[in-house]
């Protein structure tokens, strides 16, 4: 049976732990409210550049000589699949969330025939991937070095991606990560990059231009040049944004979620210690009652 | 009351100006061109360089690093790459991201690094310039 110092011991440590736990839940909570506003900025770029690159393609619909990057290469034989997840445990399902996405989505690209090649960003769902597909994962992005999400960040993924696309490695990128949807709700979204048609919204028609004809300075193929990889960055780095929030939101549940359960053990343990005492107590009385009848 | 023109500036942190304005001047690729109320449709890249935004009697100039511009019978919307008020920057501070950035490219080991840091250099040159302006 365990003795009085053992169930101290216990809930001092049950305590440290609610402590950090707490700690941790607010930390989450001040850079939740940081990353939302982060999300929400970003959100009319993203926005804007999605209407433009939408007015474009719809200028060259059908015509030849776009880029690939908008139409595709005509082939869908290997797929890049970019995986974005947070960097740090400790955030409920958040990460094992997104890898579940990325496996069924690989396991259908499988199935069809497909060659896949994984690119990890964020090493959580990296690690749960490399159990199965040890083999497809071709590299792993660790956001650990920037401590803030920037633009600086998706640039430098976006143009690995764009070397990649280049160099031919693979026809169709999709993107796999959370979308930020509220504190208690993220949900992980699969969005097609390469080419950019496809993921564009199907309401995303031409403005109505009232009879005028559009000019394009340069024309539209130099600007489409310049503009799909920078909407490429922005996809991505919209897409950082969203799983930062989402991970900050998971991590304040997660975190609230422990605080309360160690409240409740706390709770239990004094009351089971409490009645150790007594029950002590009333011992050594009948043992000293006992003792002076005796006598 | 003439018609406005519906401006917007967003670069991709944030939204920088949205609201109506009598006009903009803007930087494009192939020339400087001002846009009024009712432009005609046109998209464009533009070149790093001042934007001045003028309503009534004020002008507000902003310095980009680049981007789109995309004038649609709803307005002009600028993608910017990275922008900032002229009236936000610091001669001060300005001098010290300069030093910084020339350090920065003398110490780039890889083409790429070096590439990047040229261009943030260029981009704090061009800041230092618009401000003297």
């Amino acid at each position: 049976m365990a003795s009085l110092k053992e169930f101290r011991d216990r809930i001092d440590s049950v305590k440290s732990i609610q402590k950090i736990t707490k700690a941790m839940q607010m930390v989450a909570a001040a850079k939740l409210r940081r990353a939302q506003e982060a999300v929400e900025a970003a959100r009319p770029y993203a926005a804007r550049m999605s209407a433009v690159v939408g007015n474009l393609s719809s200028a060259m619909d059908g015509r030849p000589g776009a880029p690939e990057l908008l139409v595709g290469t005509g082939k869908s034989d290997v797929h890049l699949l970019v995986v974005a997840s947070a960097d740090r445990g400790l955030c409920g399902g958040f990460n094992s969330q997104i890898a579940r996405h990325a496996r069924t989505e690989v396991s259908r690209l499988v199935q069809e025939g497909k060659t896949v090649k994984i690119l990890c960003v964020g090493v959580k769902a990296a690690d749960q991937l490399k159990r199965i597909y040890e083999d497809k994962i071709i590299d792993v992005i660790s956001l650990r070095e920037h401590k803030d999400i920037d633009s600086t960040v998706a640039a430098d993924i976006s143009a690995r991606i764009l070397r990649m696309f280049e160099a031919g490695e693979f026809d169709v990128c999709t993107l796999v990560f959370s979308r930020f949807k509220s504190v208690i709700s993220q949900i992980p979204t699969a969005q097609t990059l390469i080419p950019a048609m496809q993921s564009l919204d199907e309401d995303a028609t031409a403005p109505d231009l009232g009879g005028a004809a559009y000019d394009y300075e340069p024309d539209e193929e130099d600007i489409l040049k310049v503009l799909l990889p920078r909407n490429l960055t922005t996809q991505i780095f919209q897409a950082l944004l969203e799983n930062v929030a989402g991970e900050m939101g998971a991590k304040m549940s997660a975190m609230d979620n422990s605080t309360r359960n160690a409240g409740e053990m706390i709770d239990k343990l004094s009351l089971q210690y409490n009645r150790k005492r007594q029950s002590m107590i009333t011992t050594e009385l009948i043992e000293i009652i006992a003792g002076a009848e005796a006598v | 009351m003439a018609a406005k023109l519906k401006f917007s500036l967003v670069s991709p942190e944030k939204e920088l100006f949205s609201g109506e304005v009598d006009g903009v001047d803007v930087p494009g690729e192939e020339g400087d061109f001002g846009v009024l109320p009712n432009h005609a449709p046109v998209m464009t890249t533009i070149r790093m360089g001042t934007i001045a935004i003028k309503d009534g009697s004020d002008t507000r100039r902003m310095f980009l690093r680049g981007g789109f511009a995309d004038v649609t019978p709803d307005g002009l919307i600028i993608l910017a790459e990275e922008a900032v008020d002229i009236a936000d920057l610091d001669a001060e501070k300005l001098s010290i991201d300069l030093r910084n950035a020339e350090e920065d490219l003398a110490d780039a080991k890889t083409d790429e690094k070096r590439a990047a840091a040229s261009d943030r250099l260029e981009y704090i040159r061009g800041l230092t310039e618009a401000l003297a302006s």
